[in-house]
């Protein structure tokens, strides 16, 4: 065998050798069904095949690229459960993984149980509601540029969130889904699927966390929320990995008939960190708001990219993105608006604003549309600016030093974002949760 | 007692001087009003004495009992006593009045220690009460959106918080219709006393109706020109600034 063949695999998968994936599958539960073994098998032999981004992928224009890579990481069970994410908000239920296991939990209320609710693992779910997983696990496009890095979620995906809300249930708590990457070169593959029944109601709180903030870790994530008929989804992301981790997370929406998502993804951790978020508009009256704050500090790149996809008449989405910038942090947005021939009367907005703390950062924004149909409202924009120095000015009048001053800038220019939320209890304890950012 | 000393003080914008070698002393306990016509001076005067980084000061001192706080950023002379109620003030979207007062109110306390919470609500809610302000005001964000009565207003709330040993009330009655000027004048006059020196300027003799002054001084062309009681406020607006141009032009002379 010539080294050539034997290099060029080595530099497609890195770690996550075949022998790596062949003790990946030797560790899952026997009782998984078949066809989940059969789609981890060819989600691997895809991952293999694929190549990485390049610098010339339209989806990667502005990512770092050289950054990117596989190697340096290892596959391990956590020995222990790690820090919990403390936030302050009361639960309906909890579960919380580490390094893809589950290490602990809180339970429904009775109640909600005899009620149909479900919050378990997937490998549970996989077992015992094969055909609702089969369903919607991983069923989406992906059309956002990680082929590679969807493949090697899914081959390597250990266990995850699986949330079920039958029809005309409402979960009042949020549930909340907590993932650590433990350990100092640890790779994780959170997943969290969420199906909510027609008419069914909840909110979801998910946490990504690692165990040293100095741990070169790896996480690729991705989740699954499903909104049927009249539904109403909240779902909260608080991602805080290590300063040193690479994340690469894919979040799919799909929206039912006059449900409604309502999305806030939080970005706070990593050293390199890719979102792509997709909402699929499915059938009229659908609405999704797709919101995200990022505290991006030195040397952090965030680089997130949406798709809106109207394929129904009468669909809305909204989205707001609003970055702030400190050091030498780097954000990327790259937002497309589809909209079907025949999704008239869509209505479509797409923002990206940035707040730069410093004139070393850059913030690149790429807005796009791609409208067929003829009757529709679409709007989008992107901007950039400054800390007023008149309002700097009136804050230190008052005592407040430069400092504070621009974080209460900042907290006011995220205001607008946590002002949708449309539970107002989770609105004072997201300013807590981004606080500690601040403060760190 | 307190006293604020303004020694010769030059400022310029840019290259250009505007306030030129003014000296004034204000005590405790006493209002005075500087009055002349646009263009002269008076907010360039209490921007530079409250530290905007645009208003350079060339030459001359600002001292609070005798140290000089020319060397301090704006925060620190705030956190020294002084207190400009802007002319206007910054609309600050997404911060409350009240997270921002407490901001103010924790930028106040010693290192490591922590505001207590429902006492600062507590006097909040005293204060607002005193000053006839309802209390949703407080979720309001800064200043956004507001009349410029509710601007006013929230000033004068931001000063009954803070307690400056010394107000700089720049124009404060620009832009009020007779029954918001009324209100900060009430709250003005709450605030009076012992403890309080305050620089009221101003335009019209309008206000000094409802704030009357211990001190009234004459602002031209960068300098104090004339100083009196509160009398020549009346005269001011009986016979105008041409007086004062001419008094000075004859004196040149």
């Amino acid at each position: 065998m010539s080294v050539s063949t034997l290099s060029a695999p080595a530099a497609l998968v890195g770690s996550f050798t075949p022998d790596v994936f062949a003790a990946h599958l030797a560790s899952l539960p026997p009782s998984l069904p078949g066809w989940w073994v059969a789609r981890k098998r060819a989600a691997y032999a895809r991952f293999a095949s694929l190549p990485m981004p390049t610098r010339t992928d339209e989806m990667w224009r502005f990512s770092s690229i050289g950054t990117l890579t596989l190697d340096g990481f290892t596959l391990a069970a956590a020995a222990a459960a790690g820090p919990l994410a403390p936030s302050g908000i009361p639960e309906a239920a909890r579960l919380v993984f580490a390094n893809g296991r589950l290490v602990s939990r809180e339970l429904l209320s009775t109640d909600l149980i005899a009620r149909g609710v479900i919050v378990d693992t997937l490998h549970h779910a996989l077992v015992h509601h094969d055909a609702l997983v089969r369903e919607h696990l991983l069923a989406q496009p992906l059309k956002l540029g990680s082929p590679k890095f969807a493949a090697l979620h899914e081959a390597f995906l250990a266990d995850g969130a699986f949330i079920y809300v039958p029809r005309d249930v409402q979960v009042d708590l949020p549930i909340g889904v907590c993932s650590h990457a433990i350990g100092a070169t640890a790779a994780v593959f959170p997943h969290t699927l969420v199906v909510l029944a027609e008419n069914a109601r909840a909110t979801v709180i998910e946490y990504f966390g690692s165990d040293d903030d100095t741990s070169a870790q790896f996480a690729a994530g991705a989740n699954d929320l499903y909104a049927g008929h009249g539904a109403q989804l909240t779902y909260i992301g608080k991602q805080d990995w290590s300063h040193r981790a690479l994340s690469i997370q894919s979040n799919s929406t799909v929206v039912r008939r006059d449900a409604r998502v309502q999305s806030l993804n939080l970005h706070l951790g990593a050293r390199q960190a890719r979102h792509e978020s997709l909402s699929r508009l499915a059938a009229p009256g659908a609405f999704s708001e797709m919101l995200a704050l990022t505290v991006a500090e030195a040397g952090q790149e965030f680089d997130q990219r949406t798709l809106q996809i109207h394929e129904a008449p009468n669909t809305k989405s909204d989205l707001l993105y609003k970055n702030a910038l400190r050091g030498t942090a780097r954000t990327i947005f790259s937002g497309l608006i589809v909209v079907d021939p025949d999704a008239q009367k869509t209505d479509a907005y797409q923002s990206n604003r940035n707040l730069m703390l410093s004139d070393e950062a850059e913030a690149c924004s790429l807005p796009g549309l791609e409208i067929q149909a003829n009757d529709v409202r679409c709007t989008h924009g992107a901007t950039s600016s400054r800390i007023d120095p008149e309002q700097e000015f009136y804050l230190q009048s008052r005592g407040i030093a430069k400092v504070q001053a621009d974080e209460l800038l900042t907290f006011g220019f995220f205001e607008e974002v946590l002002a949708r939320l449309i539970d107002p209890d989770l609105h004072e304890a997201l300013r807590l949760l981004i606080q500690t950012k601040f403060t760190k | 007692m307190s006293q604020l000393d303004i020694i010769d003080l030059h400022v310029s914008i840019g290259e250009k001087p505007i306030v030129k070698g003014l000296t004034l002393t204000i005590h405790s306990g006493e209002v005075h009003a500087i009055m002349g016509p646009n263009g002269t001076g008076k907010s360039t005067l209490s921007k530079a004495i409250a530290g905007h980084p645009d208003y350079g000061i060339t030459s001359g001192d600002v001292l609070i009992n005798g140290a000089s706080i020319l060397s301090q950023e704006a925060d620190e002379r705030a956190r020294a006593g002084i207190f400009l109620a802007f002319q206007y003030p910054s609309e600050i979207p997404g911060v409350s009045i009240a997270n921002f007062l407490r901001a103010a109110q924790q930028a106040r306390m010693a290192e490591g220690e922590e505001l207590d919470a429902s006492a600062y609500y507590k006097r909040l809610y005293s204060k607002m009460d005193l000053l006839k302000i309802d209390r949703k005001f407080t979720s309001r964000s800064v200043n956004d959106g507001f009349s410029g009565g509710e601007k006013k207003r929230c000033e004068i709330l931001q000063m009954a918080m803070l307690e400056p040993k010394f107000a700089l009330m720049d124009e404060t009655d620009s832009g009020l219709d007779i029954d918001a000027l009324r209100i900060v004048a009430d709250g003005v006059n709450t605030m009076r006393g012992p403890n309080l020196g305050v620089l009221l300027i101003t335009h019209y003799q309008r206000l000094l109706d409802y704030i009357v002054p211990d001190h009234v001084h004459v602002m031209y062309d960068g300098r104090i020109v004339k100083s009196g009681d509160k009398s020549l406020a009346l005269e001011l607006e009986a016979k105008g600034y041409d007086w004062i141009k001419k008094e000075l032009a004859a004196s040149a002379a």
